[in-house]
């Protein structure tokens, strides 16, 4: 901070200390003039309200003058006058990194130990799997909830579905960078409300929800032309871009035909957030193959 | 009688009404709150009945609205005896109480709405801070008007407190509230970042230091020693603990932001001082209960006192406890658990209501020309309802915290951590029931009182009262 804050810092916590030592040494003193300890001030108010001019209590003294004296020591051992750092030369960063150096020292050899494993032993390994369901615990809870079933717009990681792919670097990659899954909206590319609808049914129709008369079926024209570029001309969808199988009972959002509108009329925005700063690539790791294993084979 | 020879108690008459009225009120939401952390379903899917909303509709409604009206109400009282003068500017104190009175019904309008600036304890969004800090300007004319007519020389020390708590507010107000309108009901602060997360604290913290505290200090020094009938016991102990209190509580803000991005000098120095503010605190609670010492017998008769004594008590355990949490290894354990929520309701239950519940007590007879409560017993039942909610609130919120404290720091010996956080949330569902029966419990004394103030005031028309000559 500039030279005049740090002045103005120090000044006013000076004299805020030197402010609470007056009051304590006039207070421990007699108090105000020509009035004896135990007598009454002599002031009157509403007929009956006075006071007394009791000392206050000496432990109460000594207490507010030890909490000074202890203020002072601390503000020399550690960082509060303005710029000066400390006797100590604590920060609370340095405190910080000092913690997560000794937690690293001690627990990335057992991180080491389990990411060297193959990566279909590790998901078999009861140990690796007790870590990772603590991890599981802390990191993914939050959206794909406790017992791992997701919820709308969250994936199950139980089922045998895989949006992003169910390989080692699938899965790792799907937690240390995270995924943006993007659909676009498509409302107004097909044109009317009812395009819309029959679309919606035509998907529905690819996993048998449907019974499609002509009329829908004539709307795979549209399909092959604005869909099939990412969910492939058969439904099937495609991983690496994160598009979702049409053809299996799986959704992600909901299989209703009103929400099969909403998805179509006004697109989708998947977030998976990033994870490699959290847990670095030993832990994603031992977390991915604690996924694999809840999945269905 | 001539107007300026007796006392200005209508408007202390309306004030105390409202703070029966505004306390139910309150804590009631406060209740509805507490279910709602149990059964989840109580908000009915609306959304000017969720709990995000409803929380800060409680927080303002008893801190504004219960303890707005009950210092609005003492101050006055309390200035026109101490000075032996009639209220000044009487139509400025009426448009007081009911300038006070619109803010808290735009509050209660505009919170369940969703209109808020997220700021706690300042949610409300820029015409109604304008009209606060009107009223709040419009107060302290009154009030310093007041002091400045007195007929006696020294001011007493219940108005150092009053005096102390609205210059303090006023300024706090202001400041943690300078913000760019865009429309009606929507405007940024002008203070971004770290620099807006410590005004607010700045603010948040001398909300409790001055308008919970120093304001309720004020109370206490006129009602204890009326009470007891006796002498304040330190003149020497109030000065000191004055002027202590009102110079350190300011630079204790910081210790709600340990370990965020505040520079590590603010912090340490909202610690220190923090530490130091344990003996000025205390000086408050010596002062009251060396009072009331020597008229223990009284105890045994006088419930009213029976409140004071338990709000002086609880009034030392929570600025013991604050100190102690605003230690920074400490506070790693009790921050954002539910040991904070316990420690503000020790302050805001144990303290401030019951010192106000006491007050009204005392004070109601003396507005109504009666010379006690309509039922002694029923404010004995109050009594027992109030000291047993707290407990029980207080007492279930330490255990909690405490619980997901240590909860959230356990790891395995694989440096996982040890427990998720529903499992945290599963531990203390048992503290939440007991939360809400305590709260219940305090509320429906307060359903009792509203009882007995009615049969107190209802059929009786309040006489003016003579101004005191000066002794």
């Amino acid at each position: 901070m500039p030279a005049f804050w740090h002045w103005f810092v120090v000044g006013l916590t000076v004299l805020f200390i030197i402010w609470c030592v007056w009051l304590v040494s006039w207070s421990a003193k007699q108090g105000p003039k020509n009035v004896g300890d135990e007598d009454l001030v002599g002031h009157k108010w509403d007929g009956d309200l006075e006071e007394w001019n009791n000392p206050a209590p000496k432990w109460w003294l000594y207490l507010y003058f030890i909490t000074i004296i202890w203020g002072i020591g601390f503000l020399i051992a550690y960082p509060g006058f303005g710029n000066f750092k400390g006797a100590l030369g604590w920060s609370s960063a340095g405190q910080y990194e000092a913690e997560m150096a000794a937690a690293a020292a001690t627990y990335e050899p057992i991180y080491e130990e389990f990411a060297a494993m193959d990566f279909e032993a590790l998901s078999q390994d009861p140990e690796a799997n007790a870590l990772g369901r603590s991890l599981y615990a802390s990191y993914c809870t939050t959206c794909h909830g406790s017992d791992a079933r997701g919820a709308t717009g969250y994936p199950n990681l139980t089922d045998s579905d895989w949006q992003w792919g169910s390989s080692e670097q699938a899965i790792t990659s799907t937690i240390l960078n995270g995924r943006t899954a993007v659909m676009t909206p498509w409302g107004q590319i097909l044109g009317s409300d009812e395009a819309v609808t029959n679309m919606a049914k035509y998907v529905r129709s690819l996993s048998g929800l449907e019974d499609a008369d002509e009329t829908i079926q004539a709307m795979q024209q549209q399909f092959t032309m604005f869909c099939s570029a990412c969910h492939m001309p058969d439904g099937t969808g495609n991983q690496m871009l994160g598009a979702p199988n049409l053809t299996d009972d799986v959704w992600l959002y909901g299989s209703s035909i009103e929400t099969i509108r909403t998805t179509i009329n006004e697109g989708r925005n998947g977030q998976m957030p990033a994870h490699g700063n959290l847990l670095g690539e030993n832990r994603t790791k031992i977390l991915a193959a604690y996924v694999y294993s809840l999945a269905e084979k | 009688m001539d107007t300026a020879a007796s006392y200005n108690d209508k408007v202390v008459r309306q004030f105390t009404i409202m703070v029966v009225v505004w306390g139910i009120v309150g804590m009631l939401v406060g209740v509805v709150i507490a279910a709602q952390l149990i059964w989840p379903a109580l908000n009915f899917d609306l959304p000017f009945l969720t709990y995000s909303r409803l929380r800060p509709l409680h927080t303002n409604a008893v801190i504004f609205a219960f303890g707005g009206s009950a210092l609005f109400a003492t101050s006055y009282y309390v200035v026109q005896r101490t000075c032996h003068t009639r209220l000044a500017f009487g139509k400025l104190a009426a448009f007081t109480f009911w300038g006070w009175q619109t803010i808290i019904l735009l509050a209660a309008i505009t919170l369940p709405l969703g209109i808020t600036q997220s700021k706690e304890y300042a949610e409300l969004e820029w015409p109604i801070d304008l009209l606060i800090a009107i009223v709040w300007v419009a107060y302290a004319i009154v009030f310093f008007g007041t002091v400045a007519k007195r007929r006696v020389k020294h001011i007493y020390v219940a108005n150092w407190f009053y005096g102390a708590f609205i210059i303090t507010v006023a300024v706090l107000h202001i400041f943690n509230n300078l913000s760019v309108p865009v429309t009606l009901t929507k405007s940024y602060m002008i203070y971004t970042g770290v620099v807006d997360a410590m005004m607010q604290w700045w603010y948040g913290h001398n909300a409790v230091g001055f308008f919970l505290t120093a304001g309720f200090l004020g109370m206490m020094y006129y009602f204890v020693p009326k009470q007891a009938g006796r002498p304040v016991y330190s003149y020497r102990l109030s000065v000191v603990h004055f002027w202590s209190l009102i110079a350190i509580y300011m630079w204790a803000g910081p210790h709600h932001l340990h370990y965020t991005s505040l520079p590590d000098w603010a912090q340490t120095l909202g610690m220190v001082f923090s530490v130091v503010l344990l003996a000025p605190s205390w000086g408050g609670m010596i002062n009251g209960i060396m009072t009331l010492s020597g008229a223990w017998h009284k105890l045994r008769s006088d419930p009213i006192l029976k409140f004071m004594i338990v709000a002086l008590s609880f009034y030392g355990m929570s600025t013991f406890e604050g100190p102690m949490m605003s230690i920074k290894t400490v506070n790693a354990l009790s921050h954002y658990t539910n040991w904070t929520i316990g420690h503000v309701h020790s302050g805001a239950l144990g303290w401030v209501a019951m010192m106000t519940i006491g007050s009204i007590y005392c004070l109601l007879p003396r507005l109504y020309n009666r010379d006690s409560m309509y039922s002694t017993k029923l404010i004995d039942v109050h009594f027992w309802t109030s000291t047993i909610g707290v407990v029980l609130y207080a007492v279930s919120m330490w255990i909690a915290g405490v619980t997901e404290g240590l909860m959230w720091r356990a790891v395995n010996a694989d440096g996982t951590l040890q427990y998720s956080f529903v499992e945290s949330l599963k531990a203390v569902e048992p503290y939440h029931y007991l939360r809400l029966l305590g709260g219940l419990i305090f509320f429906s004394g307060m359903l009792i009182m509203a009882y007995n103030v009615w049969k107190t005031v209802s059929d009786k028309k309040p006489e003016p009262v003579a101004v005191l000559d000066p002794a």
